[in-house]
Order: structure tokens, then C-alpha cells, then sequence
């Protein structure tokens, strides 16, 4: 039984990795969700590695001033893939209230319709309006970490925060979105109007435009449409390269994915190696068990068995033996699972359905390709060899 | 003197016809069997004899089919043995021999029904037929009281009456028995000898693979080898039943 030690550890190990990729699946997709899928995002810079990057560095920035122009080219086309695009301006600044601060927060000025193309719901209050908006009133929405920082012991709704000295009053929190595959937090900001944002701040931030999409499964033309209410709004003579990148959340998944499927092939690799250890011990344990049983094997064969009613023997035996340990080592995986998931609860766990059945058969495949060499070596004993051994 | 009982002689189920075995031990062959011819027919019982060397294993293994001649012909119930793959061999084994040990050779996790169920699983024979015809085979040889004790449980004589029955349960052509009181005290020994005698008067074929004369005296018929030949073959004229001794 102690040999089933081995691939009880190889299962448990295969297991567990499995549960981290599968949470490492999941983190990743609530991560990608930040970005919408319907949406685009004319920026300067792309989401991908460029080689030649000196190019997009002198690429004219993205003005807010642009989202008016798009709008009115979007209403004018008839059969338009999009839906509306939002401008939007940010940069990093620290946020008081009273006694508390809070440093590198993103401070965002955008226009009512944000909501549109944001996924993000409110804990308390609401995002500001029309008429807030178009007015740039000085009011704003805090993300959790700031409400959790600065308003630690109340709620933040109808209080006024300091920004480079300039006071917002929270009208709304939204609620708790996590961090960007762990990198930042997505909680670390604070939202108001555009008009507000320029008259205030505007010197240091970059702008970039949001566009929803009606139809995403028709992103490709939107992309299209876009590109060339772009190029028009820019001027670009049609010779000309583009001069703005339209990024996308399937872009970033593409350029995200290797590295995603890299981690898991890497950690599948190494646990796989647990297991092969594991069944060397099967295979080894099993060989010691026809040798000792050669005798046995020998009498079973002067009473009629055939070849492969031995093989088939062996190969039963081991394969049970690698159930057993894969099953013992399923139940322990499920325990650390639980214990890891109730001690660090943000750490990517996920245990399913499809994880033990798959745990279930690489035990059963372990056990058979394991037990296959001996239980072949014994079939093949001659009987009288067999019937004379010691 | 009182003549012999005269019955018709069986018919033949093994006919060997000057058999050889060679086998290669590193850089020397060794000619165990060096032609052998033999007949022996149902309802026989003899023991083959001979020293260390006498080739007597070697033909022993022939007669249970476990091993192959290396030329000469080897029929067995009309059967051409000589030319049969390893599976037409274990069905032979299965269903006409019935092997008998020196060291009983019984799988000790099993109980002794289960042992002589053995034969019966690897004849494909049903679980419900297979224990009541292993069952029915242990009562015969007097151990219906023991049909779920361990080998450990049980005695060697015990033992022994185990592997007998199940030797038997297939009701194979021969029982072929190697030293199978050797590893029995005396008493045991002679118990045992009575079995296989009442197993001949009840019609089986039995062969007795020894080298104590005490024991070869039981058959009926003994066959001696030396050097890879046989050198003599005996047959004696014996009662068949005290009953027709003493008329």
C-alpha cells in the first residue's frame, strides 16, 4: 500500500494544479470581463508587444474633443455598427478627506454615458447624470479602495474629497471589482465629470475614446467603421498609415493567452512528472509481485490459464491499486482545496466535476500502462520454470 | 493364487511415439528425453520412476502438456499435441489434466473452495454451477466440512485432499501426480494413497511421477527410465477389490 504512496501524491499533485489552473482560468476571464467585449478603445498605444515602438511614440495623442465628431458621423450613418463614443482623460494623483490620504488613485473625467461602456455596478449612490456632466459639476464616484481608505468608519455619500486641492463631493461607490490579474487594482479610483476634470487637471492626463458596439459579433466591422470615422476625423489623407491604434479585449486575450496557456502547460509538466514517479513505483511494486508469485503464476497455468488471463490478472490488479491511491488522493486534494480556499480566499482555486473524472482516468491510464510490462513478463513465464521456483 | 481380475483394456489417451527434449544450457545441449515411446490407456494407474537425470521430470512435463517434444509424435485423446499453440495447450490443461503437487501448490489467500473453483473459472464455467460442482468434488474426498478454510487452516494432508479435488473437477482424462506424498508425514502419505487408489477404482487414469519405490508399489503398472530411455515397464496383475481376492 505504501507504494500507492507515489501515485497518491502524483494525483493529489496533478489535482491540485488542475483546481490552480482552472482558477487561474477563471481569474483571468472576470479580469478580461473589465474590458467589455462590445467595446472599442481608440487609444496611441496598442495592447501588444511593438518592435518598432518609436513610431507609435510620436503618433499625435488622443483628444476628448474627438468623441463629438464621432457621435455625429455615428448618427449620420445609417446601418452604423456602433452605438456611442465616450471620451475619456485620466491620470494618477493622490485623494484626501479629513485626516486620511490615499496615493495613486486614478483620477478619470469622462461624461455620463461612461455607464454605457463600463461594467461596473454601484455599492452606494449612482454615477452623475446629464446635466452633471454636460454642467461639470464638481462631484465624483469612488472606487471601494478609496471609500475603504478614506471613509473607513461611515459612508463616503454626500462628503467631499480633496483633489490637488480641489474638493468633489461622492455621490456614488462602486462596487468591489478586484485587481487586473492580480497586477493592480481596479478599485483604486475616483470618476467625475469631464468639464470638471479639464478645468482642474487636464495639463497632465492622457485621453483615449471608448465606442460601444451594437452587435458583437460583428466587432470586425466595427472595428472597420470606426477606422475610418478615425481617419477622417484625424485628416489622414489615404495613403497615410493610421495614427491611432482601436483596441479590443480579444486583442489582449490573443496577446495574454500563450502566456496563460504557457503557466498551465509549464505546471502540468511538473505535476506530470510527480505522477510518472508514481507509476514507476507501480510498475516496480507489480514486478516484485510476480516474482514473488511466479509459483502461483506457474500452477494457475498448469490449470488452464491462457496468456491473457495472466495479463489480464496483473493488469486488474495494478490498475485497482492506482484507483485506490488516485481516489485517496483525489479526497486529499479536495481537503487542501478547501483548507487553502478558507484560509486565503482570493487565491484561485476551483475544483469541478470535470477535474475528477479526468483525475479518475489519468489514475486508471497510470495504472494501465504502468502494470502492462510486468503483467506481460508474466504471461510469457514458462510453466515449468515457473512450477520450480523457490 | 487368485488370478487377477481380466477387464477389456481402455482406450488409448496418450500415445507417445520416440519423443526427444533437447535443451540448450549455455554452450552444452542436454538430450533429456532421447526417445521415449509409450501408450497408456484410461483406467490405468502407473508410476514412472527413475534417478536424478532420468529424464523423468521432463517427461512428466510432456504428459501434462506444460512443455512440447522437440521431435516425435505425441497424441493425446487423438489429439496431435506436438503441433498445438500455447493456447490450445492451457485448454488442454484445463480439461484433461488434473495436476497434483509435491507442495500442494494452493493459493493461500483463497479458500479451498475457491481453490478448486479455479479449473471451473478458467473452463468458463458460470459462478453458480462453479461452486456447487467444486463443493460437490470436496465432500468426495472428505472435506465438506472445510470448503471455506484457508490453506493455512488446514492440515497437509488436508492440503493435499484440496489439490486432489481440485485435480478432479473438471473430470479430466489423467491425473497426473508429482511426489504427491512428499511432503507428508507417512501416515498422511498413506492416506493420501488410498485416495488416489479409490480415485482409480472409481475409473480415473492415474499417473504417479516418483522416485520411492514404497509408493510406485500403489500402481499398477511401473515404467522406469534412465539416460533419457525407458528401461523397463512393468505391469502387474493385482486384485481390483478385496472382494475378488478372497472369492
Amino acid at each position: 500500500m505504501l507504494t500507492a504512496l507515489g501515485v497518491i501524491i502524483g494525483i493529489v499533485a496533478v489535482t491540485l494544479m488542475g483546481t490552480a489552473i482552472g482558477g487561474i482560468q477563471t481569474g483571468f476571464d472576470k479580469s478580461m470581463a473589465v474590458f467589455g467585449d462590445d467595446v472599442l478603445y481608440v487609444e496611441q498605444w496598442p495592447w501588444r508587444q511593438v518592435d518598432d515602438w518609436w513610431n507609435y511614440r510620436d503618433r499625435k495623442k488622443i483628444k476628448t474633443e474627438y468623441a463629438e465628431p464621432i457621435n455625429r458621423m455615428i448618427a449620420a450613418t445609417p446601418n452604423t455598427n456602433l452605438v456611442v463614443a465616450v471620451p475619456s482623460s485620466a491620470f494618477f494623483r493622490r485623494v484626501k478627506y479629513a485626516d486620511n490620504e490615499v496615493d495613486n488613485i486614478l483620477i478619470r473625467g469622462t461624461v455620463s454615458d461612461y455607464i454605457i461602456t463600463s461594467t461596473f455596478e454601484f455599492k452606494e449612490g449612482r454615477f452623475f447624470n446629464d446635466t452633471e456632466s454636460r454642467d461639470g459639476a464638481n462631484v465624483c464616484v469612488v472606487g471601494y479602495d478609496v471609500a475603504d481608505a478614506l471613509f473607513p468608519s461611515g459612508s463616503p455619500l454626500d462628503k467631499s474629497v480633496q483633489i490637488n486641492g480641489q474638493s468633489f463631493k461622492v455621490i456614488g461607490v462602486i462596487a468591489r471589482q478586484g485587481t487586473f490579474l492580480g497586477l493592480f487594482s481596479l478599485d483604486a479610483i475616483v470618476v467625475m465629470p469631464l468639464p470638471a476634470f479639464k478645468k482642474y487637471f487636464s495639463a497632465k492626463s492622457d485621453s483615449d475614446i471608448l465606442v460601444k458596439v451594437k452587435d458583437k459579433t460583428r466587432l470586425a466591422d466595427a472595428k472597420d467603421e470606426l477606422t475610418g470615422i478615425m481617419r477622417r476625423v484625424r485628416g489622414l489623407a489615404p495613403e497615410k498609415k493610421d495614427d491611432f491604434s482601436i483596441n479590443e479585449q480579444q486583442a489582449l486575450k490573443s496577446t495574454l493567452d500563450p502566456i496563460k496557456n504557457s503557466i498551465a502547460i509549464a505546471g502540468l509538466f511538473i505535476t506530470g512528472l510527480s505522477l510518472f514517479v508514481g507509476a514507476i513505483g507501480i510498475m516496480n511494486i507489480t514486478f516484485v509481485s510476480v516474482k514473488e508469485r511466479t509459483k502461483e503464476i506457474g500452477t494457475r497455468k498448469a490449470l488452464g490459464a491462457r496468456r491473457r488471463t495472466i495479463l489480464l490478472q496483473f493488469l486488474i490488479e495494478s490498475t485497482a491499486l492506482c484507483l485506490v491511491g488516485g481516489l485517496i488522493g483525489l479526497t486529499f486534494a479536495y481537503l487542501m482545496c478547501f483548507g487553502i480556499g478558507a484560509a486565503f480566499p482570493s487565491f484561485p482555486i476551483k475544483f469541478s466535476l470535470g477535474l475528477v473524472l479526468i483525475s479518475m482516468l489519468v489514475s486508471v491510464m497510470t495504472g494501465l500502462v504502468s502494470g502492462f510490462a510486468p503483467a506481460w513478463s508474466a504471461s510469457r513465464l514458462d510453466p515449468v520454470t515457473a512450477l520450480r521456483y523457490e | 493364487m487368485i488370478p487377477a481380475e481380466i477387464r477389456p483394456p481402455g482406450p488409448v489417451v496418450i500415445d507417445i511415439e520416440n519423443i526427444t527434449k533437447d535443451y540448450v544450457m549455455g554452450e552444452e545441449t542436454v538430450h533429456a528425453l532421447r526417445g521415449v515411446s509409450l501408450q497408456i490407456r484410461r483406467n490405468e494407474y502407473l508410476a514412472i520412476m527413475g534417478p536424478s537425470g532420468s529424464g523423468k521430470s521432463t517427461l512428466m512435463n510432456m504428459l501434462g502438456c506444460l512443455d512440447t517434444p522437440s521431435s516425435g509424435r505425441y497424441q493425446f485423446n487423438g489429439k496431435n499435441v506436438a503441433e498445438m499453440n500455447d493456447d490450445e495447450l492451457a485448454a488442454i490443461r484445463n480439461r484433461e489434466i488434473g495436476f497434483v503437487f509435491q507442495t500442494f501448490n494452493l493459493l493461500p489467500r483463497s479458500t479451498s473452495l475457491r481453490n478448486v473453483e479455479l479449473p471451473l473459472i478458467y473452463a468458463g464455467i458460470d459462478p453458480v454451477t462453479r461452486a456447487e460442482r467444486a463443493e460437490q468434488v470436496l465432500i468426495e474426498v472428505g472435506l465438506g466440512d472445510r470448503i471455506h478454510h484457508k490453506p493455512n487452516e488446514l492440515s497437509g494432508g488436508q492440503r493435499q485432499r484440496v489439490a486432489i479435488a481440485r485435480a478432479l473437477v473438471n473430470h479430466p482424462s489423467i491425473i497426473l501426480a508429482d511426489e504427491p506424498t512428499g511432503n507428508l508425514d507417512s501416515k498422511t502419505g498413506e492416506e493420501i494413497m488410498a485416495l488416489f487408489e479409490s480415485l482409480y477404482r472409481g475409473g480415473n487414469t492415474v499417473i504417479l511421477v516418483t522416485h520411492e519405490h514404497d509408493i510406485a508399489e500403489h500402481a499398477r503398472r511401473t515404467i522406469k527410465l534412465r539416460d533419457g530411455v525407458i528401461e523397463s515397464d512393468h505391469s502387474e496383475a493385482r486384485p481390483r477389490s478385496e472382494a475378488m481376492a478372497l472369492s
